[in-house]
C-alpha cells in the first residue's frame, strides 16, 4: 500500500493547520431549490432552518425559475444527457451553435466559444492566443481564475495596481516594444463589488494599440442598462477584445462558461484552448436553460431593473442604518467589519435570526478588511430585505457597531 | 552600495505598497511577504535593467534574488561589476 500511515499523518497535519488557522471551509447543505429564501442543514445533522440567502450569485434569480426549469427539461428529452465526447470530434450540437450565436447577440460580439466553466475559459484563452513575444498587464486584484490562466501562459506578465489609469499607462509605456499587449481585468470585482473603468481603459489601450480582456462574471444579464455587462455600463460595447463570463451566476446559475470577442481569437481558441479540447462542453439540458436565460433577458429588463432598486434599497437601508459598506453601485454590497472574528461571529448570529450571509476575511480579502458580502437578487421580494435588515440592525445593535466609525470598530475589536 | 539601496527602496514603495506609511526595511520580505506579486517582478527587473544599464538573464531574476532590497542590490552589483 503506498497510502502509508506517514503519508497519511502529514495529510492530516496539513488539514489540522487549516483547521488551527481558522481558514477550514465547511459546507452548509441545502435541501432546497435555490432561491431567495433556502432551506439549510448547519451544522451536519441539525434540524432544517429556513433562511433568507443573501450569499448567492443568482443575481436574477433564475436559478430555479420555472421557464428555465421547463427549458432544461425539454432539452434533456430532445437532446439527451451528455455527449461523450469533446467538441471537435463528435460533441457540438446544433443547440450549441445556437447558444453560442446568442451570447454575442447579447454581449455584442463577434463570435463566441462555449467553455465547461468560465474557470476553464480563463485558463484556456490566454495561452491560446499569446506567446513569449508578448506581454499580459493586469489589474492586482482580478479573479483567481484569471491568475491561473495567466501563469499558464508563456507571455511575460506586469501587473497595475488596482484600477489606477495612471499606472496601467505606465506600464503599457514601459511594454511598448512588446509584440501584443493584453490588459486584464475583472467588469465587477466580487469582493468590493466596483466597476472597472472600461472607458477609460479602452482609450488607453486605444493610444498604445494593446487589447483588453475583461472577466465579466459578476454583471453579465444585469450591468448596464439592457443588462449587457459592464462594457454596456461604460458606453464601449463592440470595443471589448475579448470578454469571458459565467452561466453560472446572473446567467441561471447552473454552470458553463465562455470566451466572446474578436472573432479570430475566438478561433484561436477551438483551435488550441486546452480546456476546450480536453473536456466535454457544456451538457444539452444546461444548454438549453441557458437559451432560455438569453431569451428572457432579450425580451424585457424588468428583473435587472427589479436588482437593480432592491440593491439600491438595500444599501441606503444599511447606510441609514449606521453600517460601513463599501461604495459601489452593484447588487455586490460588503458591509464592513474590519476584524475577522468579528466577521465569523457576526454571520453566525445572522444565521440564528433566519439570514444567510457569509464574513470574509485575510486571505480572501486584506487583512484588517474583514466584512460581510451581501449579494442581492431579483428573487428577493421586499419582505424579505426587511427582515434581513431587521436581522443586521439587531445584530449590529448586540455588537454597538451601528453609526460608528471605522477607528472606532477597530479600537473594539481590533484590526 | 547605500545608494542603489535607497533607490530601489523608493521603486518598491512607490510601485507596490497601497500603503505608502508602512515600513518597509531593506530585509523585508518582499515577494514570499505578499508584497510584490510574481506578476509585476518583470517591472523591477526592467527599472533595473534601464537604470543600471545591465542586463539580467532571466534565470537569475528568479523570486529568491528579488525577496528583499539586500538581495537585489547583491544582484545589482554582481552584474555591474561584470
Amino acid at each position: 500500500m503506498a497510502y502509508s500511515d506517514k503519508v497519511r499523518g502529514a495529510y492530516q497535519e496539513q488539514l489540522k493547520a487549516l483547521q488551527d488557522g481558522g481558514i477550514f471551509k465547511i459546507e452548509r447543505y441545502i435541501h432546497s431549490v435555490q432561491d431567495a429564501e433556502i432551506e439549510v442543514e448547519f451544522p451536519p445533522g441539525a434540524p432544517l432552518k429556513k433562511v433568507i440567502n443573501i450569499c448567492a450569485n443568482n443575481y436574477l434569480g433564475l436559478s430555479s425559475h420555472p421557464d428555465v426549469v421547463k427549458a432544461a427539461h425539454e432539452g434533456l428529452d430532445a437532446r439527451g444527457y451528455g455527449m461523450s465526447s469533446v467538441r471537435f470530434i463528435c460533441g457540438t450540437q446544433d443547440i450549441h451553435k445556437e447558444l453560442e450565436r446568442k451570447i454575442t447577440e447579447f454581449l455584442g460580439t463577434e463570435d463566441t466559444i462555449l467553455f465547461p466553466s468560465c474557470m476553464d475559459a480563463n485558463a484556456g484563452v490566454f495561452e491560446a492566443i499569446l506567446n513569449e513575444q508578448d506581454v499580459m498587464i493586469s489589474d492586482r486584484l482580478v479573479h483567481a481564475s484569471l491568475i491561473d490562466g495567466i501563469r499558464l501562459c508563456k507571455a511575460m506578465t506586469d501587473s497595475f495596481k488596482h484600477s489606477d489609469m495612471a499606472h496601467l499607462e505606465e506600464k503599457l509605456q514601459l511594454h511598448s516594444d512588446k509584440r501584443h499587449k493584453l490588459v486584464i481585468t475583472d467588469g465587477v470585482y466580487s469582493m468590493d463589488g466596483d466597476t472597472a473603468k472600461l472607458d477609460e481603459m479602452v482609450a488607453l489601450c486605444e493610444k498604445y494599440d494593446a487589447m483588453l480582456l475583461v472577466d465579466d462574471s459578476h454583471a453579465s444579464g444585469f450591468i448596464g442598462k439592457t443588462g449587457r455587462g459592464t462594457h454596456e455600463k461604460y458606453g464601449v460595447v463592440g470595443k471589448i477584445d475579448v470578454i469571458t463570463t459565467t452561466f453560472g451566476k446572473g446567467l441561471g446559475g447552473a454552470s458553463g462558461g465562455c470566451v466572446s470577442g474578436r472573432k479570430e481569437l475566438v478561433e484561436l481558441c477551438r483551435q488550441k484552448a486546452r480546456p476546450y479540447l480536453f473536456s466535454n462542453t457544456i451538457a444539452p439540458p444546461v444548454v438549453a436553460g441557458v437559451i432560455k436565460v438569453l431569451d428572457i433577458l432579450s425580451k424585457t429588463t424588468e428583473r435587472r431593473d427589479k436588482l437593480e432598486t432592491n440593491a439600491n434599497w438595500w444599501r441606503k437601508s444599511l447606510t441609514e442604518a449606521g453600517f460601513i459598506l463599501q461604495p459601489g453601485d452593484t447588487p455586490i454590497v460588503p458591509v464592513m467589519l474590519f476584524n475577522a472574528k468579528l466577521s465569523q461571529d457576526f454571520a453566525r448570529d445572522l444565521f440564528e435570526e433566519g439570514v444567510y450571509a457569509i464574513g470574509f476575511f485575510f486571505p480572501v480579502v486584506p487583512q484588517g478588511k474583514a466584512r460581510i458580502r451581501t449579494q442581492i437578487s431579483a428573487a428577493h421580494e421586499m419582505h424579505h430585505l426587511e427582515k434581513a435588515l431587521d436581522a443586521f440592525i439587531k445584530v449590529g445593535k448586540k455588537y454597538d457597531i451601528l453609526g460608528k466609525t471605522k477607528n472606532e470598530v477597530t479600537a473594539m475589536y481590533g484590526a | 552600495m547605500e545608494e542603489i539601496r535607497d533607490v530601489v527602496l523608493e521603486y518598491v514603495k512607490k510601485e507596490y505598497m497601497e500603503d505608502q506609511d508602512e515600513e518597509l526595511t531593506y530585509d523585508t520580505a518582499l515577494i514570499s511577504g505578499g508584497y510584490v506579486d510574481s506578476f509585476s517582478m518583470v517591472s523591477l527587473k526592467r527599472f533595473l535593467e534601464t537604470k543600471y544599464k545591465i542586463s539580467l538573464p532571466d534565470d537569475k531574476a528568479t523570486p529568491q534574488a528579488f525577496d528583499t532590497v539586500n538581495n537585489i542590490v547583491k544582484l545589482v552589483q554582481e552584474f555591474l561589476n561584470k
